[in-house]
């Protein structure tokens, strides 16, 4: 254990960070990997073998789930631990209380996945989780927000930074959604089958109210958190505006919860409320870019780290696939565009830009950032860094640009009619013109998960180097006070 | 208590609610640009991830 290890382990809480920091690269070993798997099922449906248990319906929200909650909520709580403590200067306020959520987070997604290839699912997007363990994910938020907030009470540090309103914003939004979308009866106390409170418009309505502000707070809030802290870290300057970073906080946190009915355009829901939600999309894209130029301007002056510092490239090119994002986002939120891009590939093709291109690279370089720290070393290759920028990169890209061709082409070919009126191709027709970017897809798929491998075993070996080094560093302080 | 109803139409509050938002944005980029002395005291909170540094190195005297 090196001197400054030892230090800030005495004043803060590291262990709970390196617990979630370890779990966020297993969980993204096995999310990446179902996500593979899937992808490959559509493009070489002999994958499913048959085999109720490994059917594309029954891993997708396990692939979900895994990444979503495992990869990107083990990071969120890891990071949100690491810079709450470091910006307040202050120690996580329960050791006890930090433990339980890691344990209790962990448990909920492994028990989640297992139940999904079970078959069991509420059927809600992103919340397929049934009600016991609904319920035990809400118990963890509480005790997650507890931490959260009693830590920043106990600041040492008058002014909270606003890496830690972010998280704020997240925790508080992604509790009020947990609770309100999974308002549920179940069929009896001892049987996993429940029906939603809600039916009809009300439920679908419900169901993208929370779908969009998972995306919103938990995807986009919660990791532009840990922008504001480890894009200045990295670079070693502070953030362009603090200011903006003000306006772009209030900014986004007020227009994300306005915008979730995009996904229902030309339903059954009034159409003021689906006209709203496009508006409040399009109002987003300013405060979204406003974070973007925040966090790419940091760089300003010191442009030449990119060529040299591939994680300030991991976290300046995550900067540029938000904006990219964000930028489609509210184009499809139009009712026009949606109504060539919804039900299509496209849609698939939007949240992976955002997932792999912002949320995961953005993890990326920041566990580059915080995994050496945490364990007093360096990291065990640059070079493989690197490499894994350029997989992940040429991943992401292979994947996008197959899911916005597969996506224009079904759009258009639904589409389509001859000169009778009728309809000019039949559904299997579209799904036979899809297959050749599904096995694009899924071989960007396996780009990306190649280079989450060898992130894996870049960790693994900086915290075996950091290990080592702690242990001979001990070894000879224990001969100092001998001798 | 009738007046209460005035708010039970959208007409009335869709317009109230944009008038009430708006508002508080103008408010929110005032506070934050409109006084240079704040401002300042404002852009200075961005410092703050490279004070921990010092304070572990504090505690470790």
């Amino acid at each position: 254990m090196t001197a400054t290890e030892m230090g800030s382990n005495e004043q803060y809480n590291f262990e709970v960070v390196k617990k979630f920091a370890f779990m966020t690269i297993i969980w993204g070993l096995l999310g990446m990997s179902i996500g593979v798997y899937i992808a490959s099922e559509l493009a070489w449906p002999f994958m499913n073998m048959d085999i109720p248990y490994i059917t594309f319906g029954r891993l997708r929200p396990a692939h979900t789930s895994s990444v979503i909650f495992g990869f990107g909520g083990s990071a969120l709580f890891a990071t949100s631990y690491y810079i709450v403590q470091r910006t307040c200067q202050a120690r996580l306020v329960s050791d006890f209380l930090a433990s339980f959520t890691f344990w209790g987070w962990q448990a909920a997604i492994i028990m989640g996945d297992i139940s999904y290839m079970l078959g069991h699912t509420q059927s809600r997007e992103y919340a397929e989780m049934e009600w016991p363990i609904d319920i035990l994910i809400e118990i963890v938020w509480v005790s997650y927000l507890a931490v959260f907030v009693g830590t920043i009470m106990r600041r040492k540090q008058p002014h909270i930074y606003v890496a830690n309103w972010f998280f704020m914003s997240f925790i508080l939004a992604t509790a009020l959604l947990h609770t309100f979308n999974n308002l549920a009866i179940p069929v009896s106390l001892f049987h996993m089958k429940s029906y939603s409170l809600f039916s009809g418009t009300q439920d679908a309505m419900t169901q993208w109210w929370y779908g969009h502000n998972a995306v919103g707070f938990f995807l986009t809030a919660a990791f532009l958190g840990m922008m504001y802290y480890f894009v200045p870290k990295q670079a070693g300057r502070p953030i362009y505006s603090y200011r903006l970073s003000i306006v772009h906080f209030w900014a986004l946190s007020f227009l994300y919860m306005w915008v979730g009915a995009h996904h229902l355009h030309w339903t059954a829901l009034p159409d003021w409320t689906s006209t709203l939600a496009a508006t409040f999309s399009i109002m987003l894209l300013l405060p979204s870019w406003g974070g973007m130029i925040n966090g790419i301007m940091t760089l300003s002056g010191a442009w030449d780290k990119l060529r040299t510092d591939p994680v300030m490239r991991f976290m300046i090119v995550a900067l540029s696939f938000y904006g990219m994002a964000t930028f489609e986002g509210p184009l499809m939120a139009l009712k026009d565009v949606n109504a060539l891009s919804h039900y299509t590939d496209w849609t698939v093709g939007h949240v992976h830009s955002g997932a792999l291109g912002w949320v995961a690279m953005i993890s990326f370089g920041s566990l580059y950032h915080m995994i050496p720290r945490l364990w007093g070393t360096k990291l065990w290759s640059e070079k493989l860094v690197g490499v894994h920028f350029w997989l992940a990169t040429i991943g992401v890209l292979m994947y996008i640009t197959a899911m916005w061709i597969s996506g224009i082409t079904q759009g258009l070919m639904w589409r389509a009619f001859d000169q009778f009126g009728n309809l000019q191709y039949s559904f299997v027709e579209s799904v036979a013109a899809m297959h050749p970017l599904y096995e694009m897809r899924a071989f960007g798929g396996m780009f990306f998960l190649s280079g989450m491998i060898l992130m894996a075993i870049n960790v693994m070996m900086t915290i075996r180097q950091g290990s080592t080094e702690s242990a001979k560093a001990t070894a000879a302080k224990l001969s100092m006070v001998n001798a | 208590m009738g007046w209460i109803y005035w708010f039970s139409s959208f007409n009335h509050t869709k317009p109230l609610a944009l008038v009430i938002m708006f508002v508080t944005f103008v408010a929110i980029v005032f506070y934050v640009y409109g006084d240079r002395k704040r401002g300042e005291r404002l852009e200075n909170n961005k410092n703050i991830p490279f004070l921990d540094d010092e304070s572990i190195k504090e505690n470790e005297k």
